[in-house]
């Protein structure tokens, strides 16, 4: 018996190695493929960059210029890559600029994994310098989130976060590790991965009678229609979804979050929804009688006044999230559960169709939406440049073959409404949060994603200023950025809804410029900017066909407005196609 | 709809944070907490945490599901009053001379099922188990009296119809939980989804 025990205990001794809570980090990430991470030092997480200096050659790590860069970078390169972006920062403010990208993360569901330092564990509660509540400040806005004290636990703890941010429905996680456990040295036994957390259940069991009464339905449809979010991309349920789209063939329409799940030239695809999306797809929510929402969640940017929503339509939800379930949205049948499981389940049991008539109005409504808005928007008689006809230009030299990453307003709204993508993970975009300042972070992170593909960021000049520091980043890391402002030298969307909805009082959206080329010049990026139309297609090769990263400026139309428009308040059939409707 | 007293029975893992976790749900919704209790369960290593509020039964259902979301949930319940068995526990101090004194005082103590718990030359403390409309009558028995603390516990409620945790908790140790661990994702049983 003695010997037994001893000869058991030699073997675990010969397993473990001792190392310090840092290298323990390092090595979870390594065994998690972690390739990049994006970060920030500074004082209590500075034994984990003192054990980065040794693993340099396995993990590269960019230096960004805020916090807040890091996390949208991170975001950026997990919805590109289908993998966990992973984000360093110090305590204190390293840790609070972290809470905008968190509350991003947390409402479009993109996994991140976020390491912060914190002080010492006898120093917690006291005030101490760069000390703050991080777990208590981040529970709103993550998934899940941990303070480990004792390096011991740093295995099996990154372990979960990882399993946590990356299964089900995706989500940020933070790891709070307080200094000391860094520094302590302990008996490390190897990292496993985490596959089973017992109180968390990341899919729904499917259950078999809801898939036959969801084929059903949409076997007696006359006019079924499909809308499809996020959800089908972070199940990476593409294909499964494309196959259904195509046996069923019913008409389908994404969400900003859903766009290039299928090609948007695809004869099914019907376009954006929401309230700068399309003119069909909203207006025929309301004419369907079936609706098949998948992997979305009826976000009032949507869905425009719940109680004028679909009412007629019998409403069919897949989606991994059972609190989704009837959130906004009566159902008539409730799929729950990853739909890479339940898409192939239900095209089984579903009749091969076509609805020529159906799909006619689909056209019918483009034809409206392409006389009134779509035609002076990509081809406009007059001088002043419009952001569509930019977007229809660089269509015409990337072929949907694009990262398109787009920060918040309208040029977030133009680029999503007539950007061609023929991949999915092409559309990084700050949906659900609407955070101005996103997109050249997260266009660093998509193009450390998905280094094969090219990425352009298109920016407002507003909000470009708000992250512009990360061309500090571009320009020593050197990612392949396309950075592409649209500048209307106002806070377009919000004075846009001023004119139409304030009586044209333009309060604080009148917003001044630097030389943003010369600005790029000083970090050492070339680049141009362009007023005149014949000048824009040349500006646009030089800046896609540029070696490395590229920054051009268009200036548009000062005081252009985006439409079509569901305006706050309204239902989505009353959508509007111009000013002169609202 | 209208708004009526759910009792809510969470069982969770034991972890620090939680509680703030499962509040938040309830705060961020304006939604205000009548009674919240935490305690060891039925199963050792699992927690319950009992809460009431006061709202319609489609808000209490998906204030449950945002609940059962939350990574370290096991399970939550929602149930009317007529589905529980419940408590509060209050206790009251008041001087011990009053008591001494007057004889009706003591009478009352004894109708309502006051049991001393502390007797001391100043003053007395007594404990009444009951529903809240029990302990509250008592207040206004001894305000004349000169009561001088008031306390009243979180509601402790037991489902009537459950079974308990422990087969249920099986479950979820499978890595393919069966149908007991989902059983609120059945929502063919209509409005009985979080009822055991
Ligand atoms: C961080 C943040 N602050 C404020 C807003 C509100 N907001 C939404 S769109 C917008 C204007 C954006 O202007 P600009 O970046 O120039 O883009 P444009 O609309 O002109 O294309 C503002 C201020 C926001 N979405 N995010």
């Amino acid at each position: 018996m003695e010997t037994l025990a001893l000869q058991k205990e030699a073997t675990t001794v010969q397993t473990t190695t001792t190392i310090s809570g840092s290298e323990a980090v390092l090595k979870a990430l390594l065994a998690e493929k972690v390739d990049t991470v994006f970060g920030y030092p500074g004082g209590a997480i500075m034994p984990i960059y003192d054990a980065l200096y040794d693993y340099n050659d396995r993990l590269k790590h960019i230096l960004v210029r805020h916090e807040q860069g890091a996390i949208h970078a991170a975001q950026g390169y997990a919805r590109v890559s289908g993998k966990v972006g992973v984000v360093f920062a110090t305590s204190g403010p390293g840790a609070t600029n972290l809470v905008t990208g968190l509350a991003d993360a947390m409402i479009d569901s993109t996994p991140v994994v976020c390491i912060t330092g914190q002080v010492f564990a006898h120093l917690l509660g006291t005030d101490a310098f760069q000390e703050t509540d991080v777990i208590n400040i981040t529970t709103p806005v993550t998934k899940w989130n941990y303070q480990v004290t004792d390096a011991t636990e740093i295995p099996s703890v990154l372990a979960k976060a990882f399993y946590i941010a990356g299964s089900g429905r995706p989500g940020p996680v933070v790891i709070d590790i307080t200094k000391n456990a860094q520094l302590q040295m302990f008996e490390y036994a190897g990292y496993k991965r985490c596959e089973h957390i017992r109180s968390y259940r990341p899919k729904p069991i499917v259950r078999k009678e809801y898939i036959q009464q969801a084929a059903q339905l949409i076997n007696g449809a006359e006019r079924p229609f499909i809308i499809f979010g996020q959800g089908v991309v972070l199940g990476k349920a593409e294909k499964e979804f494309l196959r259904f789209v195509e046996k069923s063939g019913i008409p389908a329409a994404w969400t900003i979050m859903g766009m290039g799940a299928i090609p948007t030239d695809h004869p099914l695809a019907a376009g954006m929804l929401g309230m700068h999306g399309n003119y069909g797809p909203n207006l025929l929510t309301n004419e369907c009688d079936v609706l098949i929402a998948i992997g979305m969640r009826f976000d009032d940017r949507v869905t425009g006044r719940l109680d004028k929503y679909a009412k007629q339509a019998k409403i069919v939800h897949l989606d991994i999230d059972p609190a989704e379930i009837d959130k906004n949205v009566k159902t008539a049948v409730p799929v729950w559960g990853d739909c890479k499981e339940t898409l192939p389940l239900l095209t089984e049991l579903i009749e091969q169709k076509v609805y020529p008539q159906w799909l006619q109005r689909f056209k019918d409504c483009q034809a409206k939406e392409d006389q009134k808005v779509i035609q002076n928007e990509l081809h406009p008689a007059g001088d002043v440049m419009t952001m569509g006809e930019v977007l229809r230009n660089l269509n015409e030299l990337t072929n949907g073959e694009a990262i398109i990453v787009t920060d918040v307003g309208q040029h977030q709204m133009v680029a999503c409404r007539y950007a061609k993508m023929n991949n999915t993970r092409s559309n990084v975009t700050s949906g659900g949060l609407g955070t101005m300042g996103f997109a050249l972070p997260a266009a660093i992170g998509a193009a450390y994603g998905d280094p094969s593909r090219t990425t352009v960021a298109i920016i407002g000049d507003g909000g470009f200023q708000m992250t512009l520091q990360e061309l500090g980043t571009i320009m020593q890391f050197k990612p392949n950025v396309k950075i592409m402002i649209l500048n209307n030298q106002f806070l377009g969307m919000v004075r846009q809804w001023q004119e139409l909805f304030h009586q044209r009082r333009y309060s604080f959206v009148d917003i001044t410029s630097p030389d943003f080329v010369q600005v790029a010049k000083g970090f050492g990026i070339p680049g141009q900017s362009v007023s005149d139309r014949k000048d824009l297609r040349s500006a646009l090769e030089t800046m896609i066909n540029a070696d490395g990263s590229y920054l051009l400026e268009v200036m548009v139309g000062k005081e252009n407005n985006v439409f079509p428009m569901v305006p706050q308040g309204r239902g989505v059939a009353e959508i509007v196609l111009g000013s002169d409707e609202v | 709809m209208s708004k009526q007293e759910y009792t809510i029975t969470v069982y969770t893992e034991n972890q620090i944070g939680l509680l703030n976790r499962i509040a938040i749900i309830f705060s961020r919704r304006k939604i205000n907490i009548d009674s919240l209790n935490t305690s060891p369960s039925e199963v050792d290593s699992v927690h319950r945490f009992t809460i009431v509020i006061n709202e319609t039964e489609e808000v209490v259902r998906k204030l449950c599901r945002q609940i059962e979301k939350q990574v370290e949930v096991l399970k939550a319940y929602y149930n009317t009053a007529d589905e529980i068995v419940w408590q509060e526990l209050a206790l009251y101090k008041v001087p011990t001379e009053v008591i001494a004194a007057e004889v009706k005082v003591e009478r009352l103590l004894r109708e309502h099922g006051a049991k001393a718990v502390v007797i001391r030359k100043d003053y007395t403390v007594f404990e009444v188990a009951g529903h809240r409309e029990e302990t509250d009558k008592l207040i206004r028995v001894l305000e004349p009296f000169g009561l001088i603390e008031f306390v009243r516990s979180g509601r402790v409620a037991i489902i009537k119809a459950s079974d308990g945790f422990h087969e249920k908790l099986k479950e979820f140790e499978y890595r393919e939980p069966g149908e007991e661990a989902i059983e609120n994702e059945y929502l063919d049983q209509g409005e009985k989804v979080f009822t055991m």
